[in-house]
């Protein structure tokens, strides 16, 4: 696991936030929008900023399914799981990247390129099934279409 | 400056944007219509205008959704002549043809045109207004959904906008929740609690400081309203805001918003800023002496805080956990202050209400479920889109008419409406009145407005199967009977689904989901098993098949199911074999294919791909 490079800049993103607890989530949520994921040094530096257990920390973030604890891959590949998606066949496209990625979702492959998550509903259902790579929407997909779509990353 | 003062200038600036010499473009770029590629589409008119010498002389505009997903990239051309025509499905390359049509040769492009939003002009195109999607529509919480430009605060204003505020800070808080009261007003969230009741609750409890929130955290999958909303006029969520602020007492107000949703939040934080410019939020708001303002919590993905406890904790910096009830929030609620919890829906009709009266509102819907709701429209069905309606519209005029009907002309077998915590309401329902009362009698619920369709290829136990695998998932685990009751309820699904259940099951998921009804803490656990009871109670035949007959009616179930190829309507074209990804199927040339079981990994892919059916399911 490579160490991030940009940790150094940590002190100045929790300088930026209060001390109150109610700060703790929206500074998980920018701690890991800053470097990708919640690293054990990034968590004892907000349990520290806070005045808080790193116990009380991981219980917060890991109660919350946004959060991650190890880095994701260089192309995020994440698909929902929604109703409307469920219908059309999500199954069939998260086991299409599972296949040509060989990884499950929560997982990162072992050269760092790829990581998969579900999520839950992105609200596009009237475009079902939707996968989101590198946060760009895809919508109206098939398993044929995602593969594709994984193969021209690699 | 004074109000009228502003509404003056919006008024103006609305002017401008409706009635100019100028060409004007819009672009639907809601969150699903930049999954469409509307932002592709936004680029190609920019380079070709500037190709054609037309930019100086147009302007484009990204607005937010007009409901109609199904048609997305959905873009409105005002050409020479005024005609305003919307156009359907347009991709980059239609561009320079939509441009040239319209705008240089003052012709319609009649390939994708869908509508013309002009009234009277003679021109052979159906009118907005009288599309099967828009006709039966009661557009009050989507009033200016795909019509203003959602970053401008002078357009909003220049519809009426925050009106409904001044209005409400010229009367006292008390006059204000009558007025709520009168409209009949209940909470659009999906517990449907009269709102003005709930805000008199929080008025009364005497405290130092109180708060309102508004619950953003849409985590019923298969629901995108409030998502549209606020991507599409969040000052209509915004206003009611601060008039629920107003009634009740409190001078500062959250919104909860999913981080799932990124343009959403985009969105409020524009609006909240540029109500702060206007003296809108911070002290002595318009001379009222009242003091206000807004901040935004994004959540962190966790379906149980839509629940109020649970939101409430997760804002103070805690786990999502709910908590029993009382104390209610309208007395020890956010940091142990007062707190009035309403949904993005609800604040939206709030502003419209207290711009048009309570008794305008009350006008619309049935007896004891008043006014309007929205819809979102999704599954197996033609016309997939957001749809608003007067309460008590029937099932089969949302589903036929607006919605065009099931896709590909399959048979209709259920709607799902309420997410994980509602039920599958079966075909011979298909006449009911839409309403809290109707839809609770048939063992379902309102929910947040969810609606999606399913037809004949779609298995109940699979979709009782698949809600409860959101549901397990997402049980915060601080409660037994929804802790462990989702767990086996969901194991014995898995294993009906899989050919290997047994009778004796049916009835252990009966008591189990009773058992869950009664005892669990919070609404999650409370509703976890609506999908299993009401797919138990409609489709008590397709379990047994399950059970008895390791068959899955349907064809859903993968455990239980074949793919053949019928040697008589394959034409041999080869097509399932390069989508087939794990090299099943072979065959000759033109000659019929066949598929190997061993190999077959029943993605259904093959039958996606063949264009002659022949691809047979058993």
């Amino acid at each position: 696991m490579t160490q991030m490079p940009a940790h150094n800049n940590l002190e100045s993103l929790l300088a930026e936030y209060g001390r109150e607890r109610d700060n703790l989530i929206p500074l998980l949520q920018e701690v890991q929008e800053r470097f990708r994921y919640l690293s054990p040094e990034a968590v004892q530096a907000v349990a520290n900023h806070l005045d808080l257990s790193e116990n009380d920390v991981y219980g917060v973030a890991t109660f919350y399914a946004q959060f991650r604890f190890i880095p994701p891959g260089q192309h995020h590949v994440k698909v929902c799981q929604g109703t409307a998606c469920h219908v059309r066949g999500s199954d069939m496209i998260m086991d299409a990247i599972s296949r040509t990625t060989g990884i499950e979702p929560g997982e990162t492959s072992a050269d760092g390129k790829f990581s998969l998550e579900r999520v839950a509903c992105f609200g596009s259902c009237a475009l079902a099934p939707v996968v989101v790579l590198d946060d760009k929407v895809y919508g109206r997909m098939t398993a044929a279409k995602t593969q594709k779509l994984i193969e021209e990353k690699e | 400056m004074s109000f009228p003062t502003l509404q003056q200038q919006a008024g103006l600036e609305w002017q401008a944007f409706e009635q100019p010499e100028r060409f004007r473009i819009l672009i639907g770029s809601a969150t699903c219509g930049r999954a469409a590629g509307s932002l592709e589409v936004l680029q190609a008119f920019e380079s070709e205008l500037a190709k054609q010498g037309l930019s100086g002389v147009t302007d484009i505009y990204e607005v937010g959704c007009l409901g109609m997903c199904y048609a997305e990239v959905l873009v409105e051309i005002r050409g020479k002549d005024g005609n305003r025509v919307l156009y359907q499905g347009v991709e980059p390359r239609h561009v320079p043809a939509l441009i040239d049509a319209q705008l240089q040769r003052d012709e319609i492009y009649l390939p994708l045109a869908l509508a013309v939003m002009t009234e009277g002009e003679e021109i052979d195109l159906p009118s907005f207004s009288e599309l099967p999607i828009i006709k039966h529509q009661v557009r009050i919480v989507l009033r200016n959904c795909g019509i203003i430009d959602p970053t401008r605060l002078n357009h909003y204003l220049a519809r009426g906008g925050y009106s409904g505020m001044a209005k409400a800070l010229a009367m006292s808080p008390e006059q204000v929740i009558d007025e709520i009261k009168e409209s009949g007003l209940r909470g659009r969230g999906g517990a449907g609690f009269p709102t003005g009741v709930k805000w008199g609750f929080a008025r009364q409890s005497v405290s130092d400081q109180k708060y309102v929130i508004c619950n953003a955290d849409e985590g019923d999958p298969g629901a995108f309203m409030d998502r549209s909303v606020l991507e599409g006029d969040p000052h209509a969520v915004l206003e009611g805001l601060l008039i629920a602020g107003y009634a009740i007492g409190a001078s500062i107000g959250y919104v909860y918003c999913r981080a799932e949703y990124p343009l959403a939040i985009e969105r409020l934080q524009g609006a909240i800023a540029q109500m702060r410019d206007q003296g809108f939020l911070g002290e002595n708001i318009l001379g009222s002496g009242f003091a206000f303002d807004i901040k935004i919590k994004k959540g962190a993905g966790a379906f149980v805080c839509g629940e109020e406890t649970s939101l409430m904790q997760s804002i103070e910096g805690q786990r999502g956990m709910p908590r029993s009830k009382p104390p209610f929030p309208a007395v020890a609620g956010l940091f142990g202050k007062p707190t009035n919890i309403n949904n993005v829906e609800t604040l939206a009709a709030v502003s419209a209400i207290m711009e048009h009266g309570g008794a305008w509102y009350a006008g619309y819907g049935t007896e004891k479920s008043r006014g309007t709701k929205t819809f979102a429209l999704a599954g197996k069905i033609n016309r997939t889109g957001l749809v608003e309606v007067p309460m008590g519209i029937s099932l089969r005029t949302i589903i036929e008419d607006i919605g065009g009907g099931v896709l590909g002309g399959k048979k209709f077998k259920a709607v799902q409406t309420g997410g994980p915590s509602g039920g599958c309401i079966p075909a011979q329902f298909i006449d009911l009145p839409v309403d809290y009362e109707r839809l609770a009698e048939v063992g379902s619920i309102m929910g947040s407005g969810g609606m999606i369709v399913i037809d004949e290829e779609s298995c109940m136990v699979d979709m009782a199967r698949y809600f409860l695998t959101f549901t397990e998932n997402e049980s915060c685990g601080k409660c037994v009977p929804c802790r462990m009751g989702t767990q086996h309820l969901l194991k014995i699904l898995t294993t009906i689904t899989e050919g290997k259940g047994t009778l004796e099951q049916l009835e252990t998921l009966r008591k189990i989901g009773d058992t869950m009804k009664h005892a669990s803490l919070c609404g999650l656990g409370q509703t976890a098993a609506n999908p299993v009871l009401t797919t138990l109670k409609y489709y008590e035949d397709e379990y047994r098949a399950h059970i008895e007959e390791h068959t899955c009616p349907a064809g859903a179930c993968r455990a239980l199911i074949q793919f053949d190829i019928d040697p008589a309507s394959c034409t041999g074209c080869g097509a399932c074999v390069r989508a087939c990804p794990v090299e099943a199927i072979r065959g000759e040339k033109k000659q019929p294919h066949t598929i190997e079981q061993q190999r077959c990994i029943r993605c259904g892919s093959c039958r996606q791909t063949c264009k002659f059916g022949a691809v047979l399911v058993r």
